[in-house]
């Protein structure tokens, strides 16, 4: 075949892939590429970060007046405002993060197909930027829950943990999505209804004791991870009278379902992208 | 010349093929793919690649060259990295950068400082080295004073210095550059040639890209011709750039050139055929400046003839003549019998410049006023060669300059 002497010449290189060969790379390029999105967005105007967080806060708005003063969803629930504005705040960052990535790569393509680098990189980017903004708005969110009467409680510092598993479900999607976007541009629709399901299958305008089942309000909490997260978080950071997560999905077994949705969701997530991402350049 | 290194070689590249799968029919949605779930797209096999051997050595200017399609940007990104290869192997000893376009992540909403880490970044830097080297970047791009600037206020030339500039900065011990010199002007150009040439005296390896032959002669030590995603030759620049010529004009050849451009006469004769010889008496399409060539044309004598005469002149593609000959140099022809047919030939050294040439013959009664066919532009061949002198024909020459210190000489020849 050839008359090359390779056996000198050590691992030959491997094509592109979706961690490449250095951890440390891709979290810089995935660290320098979230940065500079977030300055265009923030520093593009100098309302820039004004109109990130007036998005989320004028959504709340309008729910708010609707649903305390035309249908009366908010009737008995301590704390209404907050828990809405929470759970706004929260599925925007998993909305954020799943709806750009879904273009992301394809966006990307200039670089994609010039230069070599960890594939992944691209999803983490995305999520990175939702995260930055996810900690802005949550700074909001504290001086709002603040000032509507909440006080603060020890349990405020597993709020890390509640967004640790919210981010994984979005990582999951992320890689999902991107990479099947390459191949079947209807994803992007399709990706947008799945979320308004979301939107209306979480307790984000409602709570869960609003449901008249309990059956049904088991099944919520178990077949999706956002409710799950929802309820948890309203129990541990604003209404600690509120149900918790085990309480709700029915015993603390139950939440195996929601945590393997989350952790399967993962590694298909990844599975796919790392399938893919040697051909992306190729396919783009 | 840089001696070369007999130790491991930069790059290696073994047995290589790649295979791009070009879909008939391509289902871009999940809803068909959901329709039908068993339908199997059929596709075409494109051959990008097809068992590329070859080996960089270290400190090496290597050039890749080939026509369009002929898979050398495919090979390259294989190189890179960016593209995976279907079989073989490339081995890669040392840190790499690739250049397939200048300033590839710019955005031209951020300003220069972001746009120099980013693009570092991209290319292989971490964040830190990226930082530490923006100085450095900045004055070699000579754009300090505008470095707050959103790259979209730049103009397009220094958007190009600066990209060069950081691509400079990055040292990288093998650059992989695809055309990129492309998009500036003659200076720039040779501003980038003259840091290649220092890099890679530096010990850096390039592998460059390109289309222009000249380049490859003057920087390349060795260069590679693919066609058709096969190896044709590895070797010294000049044979290459000479292959190269050969291959594009072969393969280009156009019918459209050569066709009759209304032929006209009384038809009294009739022109056949004219083409052109080398000295092995091949037939070309593709002439070679400075080598010796022959021209001919087949002309058939429909009715007798008495002292007829053939001529051919032969003009550029802007239709400046370059030369012009006949048969009235023998004096008299002599009598032509009904069906007899004649062959012209002209002998001639190739001294037309570069570019196509057009020949356009014709045969004449005696006396040459009556024309029994004339056909402008019949034929037409590529010369080849390095230089374009601006002139209509590169006659050899001699080239002297004097002064008191000193006499520069040099003999010009195709």
């Amino acid at each position: 075949m050839s008359s090359l002497d390779v056996s000198a010449l050590g691992r030959p290189i491997r094509g592109p892939s979706a961690l490449g060969g250095d951890i440390r790379r891709l979290l810089h390029l995935a660290v320098t590429l979230a940065v500079m999105e977030f300055k265009l967005r923030f520093f593009g105007s100098v309302l820039g970060y004004v109109w990130q967080l007036i998005r989320p806060l004028l959504l709340f708005g309008i729910l708010y007046v609707v649903f305390t003063e035309f249908v009366r969803l908010s009737a008995g629930v301590r704390f209404y405002p907050a828990v809405l504005l929470t759970g706004i705040v929260l599925f925007t960052f998993f909305s954020d993060a799943t709806s750009r990535s879904v273009t992301a790569v394809v966006d990307r393509e200039n670089l994609v197909r010039k230069v070599e680098f960890p594939r992944l990189v691209v999803p983490l980017a995305v999520l990175l930027v939702a995260y930055f903004n996810l900690v802005l708005n949550l700074i909001a969110v504290l001086v709002f829950v603040l000032a509507t009467g909440v006080s603060p409680r020890v349990e405020w510092v597993a709020l890390p943990l509640l967004l640790l598993p919210l981010g994984f479900f979005a990582a999951g999607l992320s890689m999902l999505l991107s990479a099947l976007y390459v191949r079947f541009r209807d994803v992007q629709p399709i990706w947008e209804v799945v979320l308004q399901v979301l939107f209306y299958g979480s307790p984000i305008l409602y709570v869960l004791e609003i449901l008249p089942k309990v059956s049904l309000q088991h099944l919520v909490v178990r077949l999706n991870p956002i409710a799950t997260i929802l309820v948890q978080s309203r129990h541990s950071l604003i209404d600690e009278t509120a149900p918790n997560a085990w309480d709700a999905a029915g015993g603390m077994a139950y939440l195996m379902i929601p945590g393997g949705i989350v952790l399967g969701v993962l590694a298909l997530g990844f599975w796919v992208f790392n399938r893919e991402a040697p051909r992306i350049a190729e396919e783009l | 010349m840089t001696d070369l290194g007999q130790g491991t070689p930069a790059i290696a590249v073994d047995g290589v093929s790649k295979t791009f799968r070009i879909p008939h029919e391509r289902v871009s949605t999940l809803k068909e793919r959901a329709l039908h779930p068993f339908r199997r797209s059929t596709y075409d096999r494109f051959d990008a690649l097809q068992d590329v051997s070859f080996a960089v050595e270290k400190g090496e200017f290597f050039g890749i060259v080939g026509r369009n399609g002929s898979g050398k940007s495919t090979l390259l990104k294989c190189m890179a990295g960016i593209y995976g290869v279907d079989r073989g192997a490339i081995y890669v000893n040392g840190r790499v950068s690739t250049f397939i376009e200048l300033g590839v992540g710019f955005n031209p909403e951020l300003a220069a400082r972001d746009n120099v880490l980013l693009n570092g970044v991209m290319l292989g830097l971490s964040p830190r080295e990226a930082r530490d080297r923006y100085e450095r970047v900045m004055d070699f791009a000579e754009l300090r004073q505008f470095e707050d600037l959103k790259l979209k206020n730049y103009s397009s030339g220094m958007h190009v210095r600066l990209a060069f500039s950081v691509m400079v900065q990055v040292d990288a011990d093998i650059l992989l550059i695809d055309e990129v010199l492309a998009v500036g002007d003659v200076a720039f150009q040779q501003k980038c040639f003259d840091v290649f040439n220092r890099l890679r005296d530096e010990g850096k390896t390039i592998l460059f890209v390109t289309h222009d032959m000249a380049a490859v002669r003057r920087f390349c030590h060795r260069a590679l011709l693919i066609e058709r995603g096969e190896v044709v030759q590895i070797g010294r620049p000049p044979d290459v750039a000479v292959s190269y010529v050969d291959l594009s004009f072969r393969a280009g050849d156009d019918p459209a050139h050569a066709g009759p451009d209304a032929a006209s006469g009384d038809g009294a004769a009739e022109l056949l055929e004219v083409w052109w010889e080398d000295e092995h008496e091949e037939r070309q399409t593709v002439l070679h400046q400075g080598r010796s060539y022959s021209f001919h044309a087949r002309v058939r004598f429909n009715q007798s003839a008495e002292n007829p005469g053939i001529a051919t002149v032969f003009e550029n593609e802007a239709g400046q003549p370059l030369m012009a000959t006949s048969t009235d140099r023998l004096g008299g022809t002599g009598t032509f019998d009904q069906g007899t047919e004649a062959v012209l030939s002209v002998h001639i050294d190739m001294v037309f410049a570069p570019g196509r040439v057009y020949a356009s013959p014709w045969v004449v009664h005696e006396g040459g006023l009556r024309v029994m066919h004339r056909w402008p532009r019949m034929h037409s061949v590529v010369v080849a060669g390095a230089h374009v002198s601006g002139g209509l024909v590169d006659i050899p020459h001699e080239v002297r300059l004097s002064s008191p210190d000193r006499v520069l000489q040099v003999e010009a020849r195709p």
